[in-house]
C-alpha cells in the first residue's frame, strides 16, 4: 500500500475533481460522438448484470405478488361482483364469436381465401427497468435458447408493448410504446381511420394525424396498421379515451406499470428500424470474437 | 469483511484488510443499491435518486471513502444502467460531491433536518442540471413531470437512505475507535 502523506493526499484529491469534471465532458461527447460503442459497453453491462436480475427478481416478484394480494384480499366482494357481470358479458361475446367463426369459416371456404401464417414468438422475463426519468423502456433477459432480433415485436398478454431496440448476448432492451420516441401506426377498427400513436412518457399515448372528419371516438378499439411494414396489421393496442384536453389518446390494452413476462413475436417484416440502428451492424448477425 | 484467520499469524494485514473493507463499504454498497433499484418494480425511476442520496451522504461524512474517483465511477454507473445520454450522470454526481466536500465542515455538525433541507437544495440543482442536460443533449425539451416526479423521489428517498447509511456510518466509527 502506497502511503502518502496528509497534504499531498488533499493536494491530490483537490486536483482530482476539475480532472474528472473535464472527463465528464469528455464522456458526454464520446456518446454523442461514438453511439455504437456506447451502445456496446451498455449492453455488455446489461449482459453482466442479467443473470443478477434474475435471480433478484423472484424475490422482487414475491414481494409485489404480496402487496398486490394483500389489495385483492381487501376489495374481494367487490371484484367478485365485478366478474360474475363481466362473465356473463363474456359468455356472450363468446356465442358471438363462436357464430362469427363459423360463419368466417363458411366464407372463407367460398373465397379460397390464403390465412396468415401463425407467428411464432418467444416468452422472455422482464428484469429490469432500463428507462430512466425520460425513457419508457425495459430490459428483459435472453439467452441462447432465446434469439431476438431488432426490430421485433413485444406484447404482454393483453396487448402490444414495444419493440426490441437493442440486443446483447444475454439481454435486450425493449422501448415501449409510451416512451416519447415511439411512434406506431395504428387503425381505429370502427372506423377503419388510420392515426399515429405517439408516446408522451405518459401512461396513455395520444393519437395524432387522422383523416380530417374521422375524428377518434371514445371507445374505439385501437389495432396496429401494417402500414410501413413494421408490425402486424390488428394487434390489439388499446381503447380510445379523450383526455382532459379533449385530446384522443390510447388507454392501453398492455399493463407496462408490472411487466414481467413478454411475448417477442417474429413476424417476418423488415420495416423501418430506429434510426440510429440503420447504419449499425446487427450484434446478432455478427461473428463471435 | 475481514475473516477470521490464525490470531498469531499477520494481525497487520487483517487490520489491513479490514480498513480497505470499512473504506471501501460506501462506494460498493451505493453501487449495489443502484443495482437494485434498475429492477422493476413499478416505480418511477429510483436510481438517479439512490446515487444522488449515497454520493452525498457519504462525501459529507465519510470523504476518505467517497472520492472523486468513486462518485465518477458511480456516475457511469448511473447512466449506462439507465440508457440515459451518457454523462449526465457523472457530472451532475462530480459537482455535488466538490460541493459536500465543500459544505462539509458546515453541514456535518448539523442536525438531520438540516442536512435534508441542504440535500433538498442540491435535488433540485441536480435535478435541473439533469434536465438541462437531457435538454442539451437530446436537443428536444425533456418533459417536465418525470422530473418533477424524480425531484420528489429523489428527496423523499433520502430519509430512509440516510438512517440506514448512517446505521453503517456509526458502526465503522465505533470498529475504528477500537482499531
Amino acid at each position: 500500500m502506497i502511503r502518502l502523506s496528509v497534504p499531498l493526499r488533499q493536494a491530490l484529491a483537490r486536483l482530482s475533481v476539475p480532472v474528472l469534471i473535464a472527463a465528464a465532458f469528455g464522456t458526454m461527447l464520446l456518446g454523442k460522438a461514438d453511439a455504437l460503442f456506447v451502445e456496446r459497453t451498455r449492453m455488455a453491462l446489461a449482459d453482466l448484470l442479467a443473470p443478477l436480475y434474475s435471480v433478484a427478481a423472484e424475490p422482487i416478484g414475491a414481494v409485489r405478488q404480496a402487496v398486490g394480494e394483500a389489495r385483492m384480499l381487501l376489495d374481494l366482494r367487490g371484484e367478485a361482483a365485478r366478474l360474475r357481470e363481466e362473465n356473463d358479458r363474456l359468455h356472450r361475446w363468446q356465442a358471438a364469436a363462436l357464430a362469427l367463426e363459423a360463419e368466417n369459416a363458411l366464407l372463407r371456404r367460398q373465397l379460397s381465401f390464403v390465412p396468415d401464417p401463425a407467428p411464432q414468438f418467444r416468452t422472455a422475463r422482464v428484469v429490469a427497468d432500463a428507462g430512466g426519468t425520460y425513457a419508457r423502456a425495459v430490459l428483459i433477459s435472453t439467452g441462447p435458447f432465446l434469439q431476438v432480433q431488432k426490430g421485433q415485436v413485444a406484447l404482454d398478454e393483453r396487448g402490444l408493448a414495444g419493440r426490441v431496440t437493442e440486443v446483447g448476448a444475454r439481454s435486450a432492451r425493449i422501448l415501449l410504446v409510451t416512451d416519447m420516441n415511439s411512434r406506431i401506426p395504428v387503425v381505429l377498427e370502427g372506423s377503419r381511420a388510420r392515426a399515429i400513436m405517439v408516446g408522451t412518457n405518459g401512461a396513455r399515448p395520444r393519437l395524432q394525424h387522422w383523416p380530417s372528419g374521422m375524428q377518434p371516438q371514445e371507445g374505439d378499439r385501437v389495432v396496429t396498421s401494417a402500414e410501413s411494414a413494421t408490425f402486424p396489421a390488428g394487434l390489439p393496442v388499446g381503447v380510445v379515451r379523450l383526455g382532459e384536453t379533449g385530446w384522443p389518446e390510447v388507454e392501453l390494452f398492455a399493463q407496462l406499470d408490472r411487466l414481467d413476462l413478454l411475448r417477442i413475436f417474429e413476424f417476418g417484416l423488415a420495416g423501418i428500424l430506429p434510426p440510429e440502428a440503420v447504419a449499425r451492424p446487427d450484434p446478432a448477425a455478427r461473428p463471435r470474437r | 469483511m475481514a475473516r477470521k484467520g490464525r490470531p498469531a499469524s499477520a494481525p497487520g494485514l487483517l487490520a489491513r484488510l479490514d480498513a480497505l473493507a470499512r473504506s471501501a463499504a460506501p462506494s460498493v454498497t451505493t453501487v449495489a443499491a443502484m443495482i437494485l433499484a434498475a429492477a422493476p418494480v413499478g416505480l418511477p425511476s429510483l436510481l438517479p435518486a439512490v446515487s444522488l442520496a449515497g454520493v452525498f451522504f457519504w462525501s459529507l461524512f465519510r470523504p476518505a471513502s467517497m472520492p472523486a474517483p468513486a462518485a465518477f465511477g458511480i456516475g457511469l454507473l448511473q447512466d449506462l444502467l439507465g440508457f440515459a445520454p451518457l454523462g449526465i450522470g457523472v457530472l451532475t454526481l462530480l459537482l455535488v460531491h466538490a460541493a459536500a466536500l465543500r459544505l462539509r465542515r458546515v453541514l456535518a455538525k448539523q442536525s438531520f433536518l438540516l442536512v435534508w433541507l441542504a440535500y433538498c437544495g442540491f435535488a433540485v440543482l441536480a435535478v435541473g442540471l439533469g434536465y438541462t442536460l437531457q435538454a442539451l443533449l437530446g436537443w428536444q425539451a425533456p418533459p417536465t413531470v418525470p422530473a418533477i416526479a424524480q425531484l420528489g423521489l429523489t428527496i423523499g428517498i433520502y430519509p430512509p437512505l440516510a438512517w440506514l447509511m448512517a446505521r453503517g456510518h456509526r458502526a465503522m466509527q465505533r470498529a475504528e475507535a477500537l482499531a
